[in-house]
C-alpha cells in the first residue's frame, strides 16, 4: 500500500525531543504514504509515544520538522491539525453519551446539524454500536468503549489517524477480533493510520513496521521483512523468539553461495546472500525456532550433513497448535524449535531423549551488530 | 441461620449504627424541639406550658396533648420581623455563596494545575488559618476593620481615601467576614474534583477540535459540576443559620434569622416561639439538600 509516486504524505525529519537531560526522539527520520497502515514498535520507554504525541500536537519537537501534506504542522496547535488520535485509555467524556462523545470534534468542527446527524449515524454503524447511542461511557464493556474512541476519533475524517496501544486494555479474543477489524476499516476508508504498540500485535495488521529503541528507528520493514530479516540482534531479539549464535566467520565459498561460520558449536554453513561479511568477521547468526528440523535419535547428525548437531532435549513446552522444544547441544549450547502439533497422537518426544537437529543455510540470518 | 442472611452480626451492627446516631442525636432532640415549638410560653420552669409528665397517667397526658398549637407557626408567618429575617438569611446566604464560588473555582483550579509537590502547601495555606478559633479570627477582623484599624490605615497612608471610612458593622464587613470564614469549605470539594480530573481527557477535548477555553467549558467544568454541587451546600447551608458573623460585624438594623432566633431565646426568654423558628429554618434548608440528593442520584443512575 504505500504510494508510488509522489511526496509522502507525512514526513517527519530529523525530530528531536528532549525531557530534561534525557533524549526521548532522537534525530528521527520517516515518510509515511498516503493510505499506509504504519506501526510504530518498541519496549516501553523507547520514544514511540512521544513521537505519536508530536504528530498530534501535544508535544512539541526541540528539533526537526513535521510536514503533513507539504506543510510544516511542527508548531500547529492540536486542535488545528486535520490529525486524530484514538487514546490508551480511550479518554470518553464520562458526562457525554455515545453519540454526544462521537459527535463531539463534528460539533467544533462547526458542520450542519443535519451533516452531523448523518455522520453519527455513520460512524456508530461502522463500528457497529447501534442501539448504545445514549448510553455514557461507564455502562459500556471495555471492546464498547474502544469503539466509541475508534468511532470518535474517525468522525472528522482526519488525514491520519494516530492510535496509541488501541488492543492494549482488551482481552485476548477480543484483541484479535478488534485487530482484523481495524486492518478491514482502514483498508475501506483507505485512511493513514499510525499504531504505536509494544506488542507484535502490530505484525499482523502493519503494512509497514518501524521499530524504535532509545529514541531511534532501529528497522523500518513490512512485517515478513522484519521478522525473516531483522537487520540486528536488538531487532531479531525483539520481535519474535529466535536463537542467537555467536561465531567467526572462517571460509567463504563464493561459488556455491556459502559462508562458514565457527562458533563453539563448530562449523555452521550459511547462506552469503544476507550480509557481505569477510573472513575473520565476529557475527552473530540468527535462527528462527521454527526453521529448525528436529528429529528423534543422534543418527541424522552422525551422518555429517550440512548443519546438522546431535544433542537431548531438555524440555517440551506445549503450546496448542506448536510445541517449544529446549535442546542441549553436545557442544553445551541450548537452542529453541518449534514444531507444529500436526497429528494428535504419535511422533511425540520425551524430555531426555537423543536428538538430531538441523536446519537450511538459507534460514540463518547472518547479523554484524 | 440460611444462607440468606448477607451480613454477619457485626457487619448489621455497623450497618444501623449511622441510623441508631441519627435517631438519638438528631430525631429525639428534634422531637423535643418541635414539641416545645408547639406549646406555649409561660412564667414557669421550663418557660412553657404544657409539660408533658409521664407520671401523671393517660389523662393528662391527653390533655396535654390537646394543648398544643400551631399558634407559633401562625405567629412567625403573620410578622414580618421573622419573614424579612427568614429572607435575609436566604439573601445573604445566596450572595455569598455565589461570591465563595466565584473566587473558589478559579483558585480550586489554579491549585490543581500547580505542579504536583506544591499542591499540599497551597491546600495547607488554605487550612492552616483553621488552626486559629473562629471568633478570634472574626475578631480580628472587627481590629483590621475598625475605625482606626490596619485597613483604614493602609488606606490613608496610601492617600486612596482623606478621612477613615466606616467598615464595621456595614454589609460589607459581613459578607468579607462570611466568605473568609467559609472559603475552605468551598474550595476543598471543588479542588478534590478538579485534581482528580484526567489530562487526558483535555488532550482529547483538544484533539478534537477545543481550543483551550472551549475545552474548559465543555470538559473540566460540566464534570467539576459535583464539587460545585458539594461546595455550594456546604456553604449555603450553614450560612444561612449563620449567627456569630452578622451579630459581630454586619449593622444592628436587620437581623438574619439567627440572630432573631436568639433575640427571642435568650433576650425574650420565648423558648417556643425560638422552637418554631429553628423548625421552619430546617425545612427552609432541607429543600436544597433534597433538589442536591435528587440531583445526586439522577447523576448515580445515569452512570449505572
Amino acid at each position: 500500500m504505500i504510494a508510488k509516486s509522489g511526496a509522502p504524505l507525512l514526513r517527519i525529519a530529523s525530530v528531536v525531543k528532549r525531557f530534561g537531560g534525557v533524549t526521548a526522539v532522537d534525530d528521527l527520520s520517516l515518510d509515511i504514504a498516503a493510505g499506509e497502515f504504519f506501526a510504530l514498535l518498541g519496549p516501553s520507554g523507547c520514544g514511540k509515544t512521544t513521537l505519536l504525541r508530536m504528530l498530534a500536537g501535544f508535544e512539541t519537537p526541540d528539533a526537526g520538522a513535521i510536514h503533513l501534506d507539504g506543510q510544516d504542522i511542527a508548531h500547529v496547535m492540536p486542535h488545528e491539525r486535520p490529525v486524530n488520535m484514538m487514546f490508551q485509555n480511550y479518554a470518553l467524556f464520562p458526562h457525554l453519551s455515545v453519540e454526544g462523545n462521537i459527535s463531539f470534534g463534528l460539533k467544533r468542527a462547526g458542520l450542519p446539524k443535519d451533516e452531523i446527524a448523518s455522520r453519527v449515524a455513520e460512524m456508530i454503524a461502522l463500528v457497529r454500536l447501534e442501539g448504545l447511542q445514549t448510553r455514557r461511557p461507564d455502562q459500556l464493556s471495555g471492546g464498547q468503549r474502544q469503539r466509541v474512541a475508534l468511532a470518535r476519533s474517525l468522525a472528522r475524517r482526519p488525514q491520519v489517524l494516530l492510535l496509541d496501544e488501541p488492543l492494549g486494555a482488551l482481552d485476548k479474543k477480543l484483541r484479535e477480533s478488534t485487530q482484523s477489524e481495524l486492518m478491514e476499516l482502514q483498508r475501506r476508508l483507505g485512511m493513514t493510520f499510525i499504531i504505536v504498540t509494544h506488542d507484535q500485535e502490530a505484525m499482523t495488521v502493519a503494512d509497514r513496521i518501524g521499530v524504535m529503541d532509545k529514541g531511534r528507528l532501529v528497522q523500518v520493514a513490512p512485517p515478513r521483512e522484519l521478522y525473516e530479516a531483522p537487520n540486528s540482534r536488538w531487532v531479531a531479539g525483539f520481535v519474535g523468539d529466535i536463537n542467537l549464535i555467536e561465531g567467526r566467520v572462517t571460509a567463504i565459498h563464493r561459488d556455491l553461495d556459502r559462508v562458514v561460520v565457527t562458533t563453539s558449536q563448530a562449523g555452521v554453513t550459511v547462506a552469503a546472500r544476507t550480509q557481505v561479511v569477510s573472513t575473520g568477521d565476529a557475527v552473530c547468526l540468527a535462527i528462527r525456532p521454527e526453521k529448525i528440523t528436529l528429529t528423534a535419535g543422534d543418527e541424522a547428525a552422525g551422518a555429517g550433513g550440512t548443519n546438522s548437531f546431535a544433542g537431548v532435549l531438555t524440555d517440551i513446552n506445549y503450546i496448542g497448535g506448536l510445541s517449544m522444544y529446549r535442546v542441549r547441544l553436545d557442544s553445551g549450547a541450548m537452542l529453541k524449535v518449534a514444531r507444529a502439533n500436526a497429528r494428535r497422537t504419535g511422533d511425540r518426544f520425551a524430555s531426555g531423549q537423543r536428538v538430531s537437529l538441523s536446519f537450511a543455510p538459507e534460514d540463518v540470518v547472518v547479523l554484524d551488530r | 441461620m440460611s444462607g440468606r442472611r448477607i451480613f454477619t452480626r457485626p457487619a448489621r451492627l455497623a450497618a444501623i449504627a449511622p441510623y441508631l446516631w441519627m435517631a438519638l442525636f438528631f430525631l429525639v432532640p428534634f422531637g423535643f424541639v418541635l414539641k416545645i415549638a408547639l406549646s406555649q410560653t409561660a412564667i414557669a420552669q421550663p418557660p412553657y406550658v404544657p409539660v408533658f409528665d409521664l407520671t401523671a397517667g393517660w389523662s393528662a397526658f391527653k390533655t396535654a396533648l390537646s394543648a398544643l398549637s400551631f399558634d407559633n407557626f401562625k405567629l412567625l408567618a403573620s410578622d414580618d420581623l421573622y419573614i424579612l429575617s427568614y429572607l435575609r438569611s436566604l439573601v445573604v446566604a445566596l450572595v455569598s455563596t455565589a461570591i465563595l464560588l466565584a473566587i473558589g473555582y478559579p483558585a480550586a483550579y489554579g491549585m490543581s494545575r500547580l505542579p504536583q509537590r506544591w499542591q499540599p502547601v497551597a491546600m495547607m495555606l488554605v487550612i492552616v488559618p483553621f488552626w486559629t478559633s473562629f471568633l478570634i479570627r472574626i475578631y480580628s477582623w472587627i481590629n483590621v476593620l475598625q475605625h482606626d484599624g490596619l485597613l483604614n490605615k493602609t488606606l490613608l497612608a496610601l492617600g486612596i481615601i482623606d478621612k477613615p471610612l466606616a467598615w464595621l458593622a456595614t454589609d460589607s464587613a459581613m459578607y468579607l467576614g462570611i466568605v473568609y470564614s467559609y472559603f475552605p469549605f468551598m474550595i476543598l470539594p471543588l479542588y478534590a474534583t478538579l485534581s482528580k480530573l484526567d489530562d487526558t481527557l483535555l488532550e482529547a477535548a483538544a484533539d478534537l477540535g477545543c481550543s483551550r477555553l472551549k475545552a474548559f467549558w465543555l470538559v473540566t467544568f460540566p464534570l467539576s459540576l459535583p464539587g460545585v454541587g458539594a461546595g455550594v451546600l456546604l456553604c449555603f447551608i450553614p450560612i444561612v443559620g449563620e449567627f456569630v458573623i452578622p451579630d459581630l460585624l454586619a449593622g444592628s438594623d436587620r437581623m438574619m434569622i439567627g440572630q432573631t432566633l436568639w433575640l427571642e431565646f435568650f433576650t425574650n426568654k420565648d423558648w417556643p416561639v425560638a422552637s418554631a423558628i429553628a423548625v421552619v429554618l430546617l425545612v427552609v434548608l432541607l429543600l436544597p439538600l433534597l433538589v442536591y440528593e435528587k440531583l445526586q442520584r439522577r447523576h448515580l443512575e445515569a452512570r449505572g
